[in-house]
């Protein structure tokens, strides 16, 4: 057995999302002799990104003051805002925007390419970014988090030694920063460790689906950013899609859906492409050629649900640390500014410690406060959730409660209610036809010969108390078709493809019996989108 | 014996590439870029002769953007000792690519060069063939296996057939195959390394290559869509679907 390998930072941040990036690139602005490391699972920053993505822009400036001279590749200003209230067969336009669906003065970017552009200006800072490497464990003494471990290249799919293997490496850090985004899997862990989430409202979240498409000549309109809210989805389904557009007729669109939904015969994809299919929207794809599909989880619980934010060693930055202005779909600006701040509360104080008060008295806070009770409220249907919307807004969420969270793996009803029946395939003729072709709009690769990364706990309870009591509702939420319940003469069994997977967590939030835990694969696999 | 090894930046292998909408080429902005796999499978077996005692410099080299010094890094942190980055935002081909090569093998003095067998983007397969007529080199395509001894070189090489052995006097070009070696995983140690090699930067024009003439690209399409397969219940049904589209 070769010798781990053990290297000593400063500074060791954990994914570069717009959060560790933000983080990475402060910590060097204010001491250029600070040894800062960043570490990122996709093979390129950005590689793994996917968001709408409509931005705020304030903390971006604070941080790249220059930024207009020099913008991310993508980059395109909001010129208009439209909400469609769809039915099957008609689309109302809301006669006004509410005011956190105004997008006047933000930007259209594609997260993919920002977060590139932004590893570029933080690598010219000095930061030494490592993508292809994985997180797989914190490293934990007395107590205190001391770095982290990367997993280890070319383990065979029995656990053995493949050609090449090479062991992980330990990272020591005087302070790690986890910015692994929505579900982060080693936040996941120290959140269950140190029991950072034991005074939280449980923590909630939405499945996002993306497509980039170019359209036929002439039928994008550069700058506007279009919602939809209703059909398909059933009025007790939180939900909507996106539609933004870009420059050369190239449109960013997907649909979100909360995971808190209810019907377990549900189909996240299949609602995504009916709604493509609809009237008012359907003529956008005539011509049109797919370019991308991708999906992610998105963290919906809000300030009631976020875990404190430090341990001993320690941060939480970003959506790993639940920091998401649901009702605007925008955690970007966030995840900018908690990097920001995380970094300069180390500069100041050379500790974790403080951190997560710092954080809960700062703008993000406000932000976050004020609109903490418009997602919970649409656990009244549509129509109530807009109602209290309204309220939460006209009252600037001075209300003097606050709305709980329940947990996603637990709102799935049983198949014995008798209510909610299995659909039939959609095939709209828009593509992607189905999950499995869309996957290839991912170019997502994990190499075969590694073990699988999606960990079952115990698959007796997948075709026995599963499939009574749901009908196995990880073969539809997940976007990559990664779950099929295979016949074979000596009965049911799952098979996972875990080949296809694209990172999005959702298998991981919503299982219902929580028995599905998604572990980092081997460093560089995953996804390969490009301006995503 | 030097090793020279070049190596192309290409759009990534997993990527799905997609044709600008006017036909002038593949689209690459935001798009991953890498190695392209037969190199990195070039670099891997100049770095096994270095650590078999045959070789005792690895020299990379590529041509192209200034972005293609992540491509050197990426060899560097696999052993390479050296790299030479001869920049230059124009489009190179087959051609002038062997030139450049030739006069960079003029100034190294290399006893092999290795590089991959094609490039995944052109697919062009061209470059070693012509390195090697230029420098007027023997020369081994495809190998499969490479062994060095003394100054002879002897490759298996993949042939439709099967594996055809060659011998082959050094100085030589050999291009290499898949199934030649898998390559290493880099540890961020070694990218740590990497960082501190010597790169050399050269910008094509001062180099004095005449590139010669070179080809003109017209139009770049994707595959023809294939038309949605029918499945029919019986050979009776077979029949008279192909009669209906007068194919029998
Ligand atoms: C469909 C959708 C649409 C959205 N639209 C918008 C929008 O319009 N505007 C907006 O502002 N926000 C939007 N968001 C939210 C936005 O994407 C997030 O708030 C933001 O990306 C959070 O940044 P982050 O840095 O915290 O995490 P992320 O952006 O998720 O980045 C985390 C990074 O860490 C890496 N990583 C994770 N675990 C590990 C590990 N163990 N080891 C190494 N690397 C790891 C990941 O690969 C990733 O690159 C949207 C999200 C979704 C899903
Ligand atoms: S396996 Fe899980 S993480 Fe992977 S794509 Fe499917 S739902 Fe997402």
């Amino acid at each position: 057995m070769s010798e781990r390998d053990v290297m000593a930072y400063d500074v060791a941040i954990v994914g570069a999302g717009p959060a560790g990036l933000a983080c990475a690139l402060r910590m060097k602005q204010q001491n250029a002799d600070l040894n800062v490391c960043v570490l990122e699972k996709a093979s390129a920053v950005g590689a793994h990104a996917l968001a709408g993505a409509v931005i705020e822009t304030e903390a971006l400036t604070e941080l790249v003051p220059n930024w207009r001279d020099n913008p991310p590749p993508i980059c395109v200003p909001v010129e208009k805002d439209e909400i469609l209230w769809m039915t099957e067969k008609g689309a109302t336009k809301l006669p006004m925007t509410p005011p956190q669906m105004n997008n006047h003065g933000n930007f259209i970017v594609s997260l993919g390419a920002m977060t590139a552009w932004l590893g570029d200006i933080a690598e010219e800072a000095g930061v030494e970014i490592f993508p292809g490497f994985a997180a797989a464990e914190a490293l934990v003494e007395d107590g205190k988090v001391i770095g982290i471990r990367t997993g280890d290249m070319g383990v065979g799919k029995d656990g053995g030694e493949r050609d090449g293997y090479a062991l992980g490496i330990d990272i020591h850090a005087d302070l790690t920063v986890f910015a692994e985004g929505c579900r982060g899997s080693v936040s996941k862990q120290l959140i269950k460790q140190f029991e950072l989430d034991k005074d939280a409202s449980p923590q909630t979240y939405g499945i996002g689906i993306k497509e980039l498409w170019q359209l036929a000549p002439g039928k994008g309109s550069t700058g506007l950013v279009q919602h939809t809210v209703g059909w398909p989805l059933k009025s007790e389904t939180y939900g909507g899609s996106f539609i933004y557009h870009l420059e050369g007729d190239k449109v960013a669109m997907g649909f979100v859906v909360g995971l808190d939904y209810k019907d377990t015969y549900l189909k996240p994809f299949d609602l995504w492409q009916e709604l493509k299919a609809h009237p008012k929207l359907a003529d956008m794809f005539e011509g049109a050629e797919l370019l991308n599909y991708g999906a992610r989880a998105i963290v919906e619980g809000g300030w009631q649900s976020m875990p404190k934010l430090e341990v001993p060693g320690a941060m939480l930055i970003g959506d790993g640390g639940g920091m998401l202005n649901v009702p605007k779909i925008k955690g970007i600006h966030i995840a900018l500014r908690s990097g920001i701040l995380a970094a300069e509360h180390y500069h100041e104080k050379k500790t974790s410690e403080g951190w997560d008060g710092v954080l809960r008295s700062s703008v993000i806070a406000k932000e976050l406060k004020k609109v903490r009770n418009i997602r919970p409220g649409f656990k009244w249907g549509l129509y109530g959730g807009f109602v209290n919307a309204g309220w939460e807004t006209v009252t600037m969420g001075l209300s003097p409660w606050t709305l709980a969270n329940h947990a996603d793996h637990s709102s799935l009803r049983k198949v014995s209610e008798g209510k909610d029946q299995p659909t039939p395939p959609v095939d709209t003729g828009i593509k992607p036809k189905d999950r499995l072709s869309a996957v290839y709009y991912a170019s997502t690769e994990h190499d075969e010969e590694q073990p699988v990364h999606l960990h079952v706990a115990d698959t007796n309870i997948c075709v026995t108390q599963c499939a009574e009591e749901y009908d196995n509702p990880c073969t539809r939420f997940c976007p990559a078709n990664v779950y099929e319940m295979v016949e074979e003469p000596a009965g049911k069994r799952l098979q996972i493809n875990a080949a296809n997977c694209v990172h999005c967590k959702t298998c991981d939030i919503k299982d219902p019996y929580q028995i599905i835990n998604w572990v980092t694969p081997e460093g560089g696999s995953g996804p390969n989108y490009s301006n995503m | 014996m030097k090793v020279l090894v070049a190596i192309k930046r290409v759009v990534d292998y997993n990527v799905r590439v997609q044709v600008k909408p006017d036909g002038s080429g593949v689209a690459i902005d935001g798009v991953k870029m890498s190695v392209n796999p037969f190199c990195e499978i070039a670099v891997e077996e100049a770095m096994r002769l270095k650590e078999a005692g045959k070789a005792t410099e690895v020299v990379v080299v590529t041509i192209g953007v200034e972005k293609a010094q992540d491509q050197l890094r990426s060899a560097l942190a696999m052993g390479a000792d050296r790299a030479i980055h001869v920049t230059t935002d124009a489009q190179m081909q087959p051609l002038g690519v062997a030139r450049v090569l030739q006069k960079l093998v003029d100034e190294e003095q290399p006893g092999l060069v290795l590089m991959g067998k094609q490039a995944i983007d052109d697919d062009c397969s061209q470059t070693g063939q012509m390195l090697a007529a230029i420098l007027g080199w023997p020369q081994a395509t495809f190998a499969g296996k490479l062994e060095i001894d003394g100054d002879k070189a002897t490759v298996a090489r993949e042939v439709d057939a099967g594996l055809e052995t060659l011998n082959v006097d050094l100085p030589a070009v050999v291009t290499t195959d898949l199934r030649l070696n898998e390559p290493r995983y880099i540890k961020i140690p070694d990218i740590m390394k990497a960082k501190k090699k010597p790169l050399d930067k050269r910008p094509l024009d001062e180099l004095g290559v005449d590139l010669g003439p070179q080809l003109t690209t017209t139009k770049v399409a994707p595959p023809a869509q294939r038309q949605p397969g029918k499945k029919v219940a019986d050979v009776a049904e077979l029949v008279s679907e192909l009669k209906e589209r007068g194919l029998v």
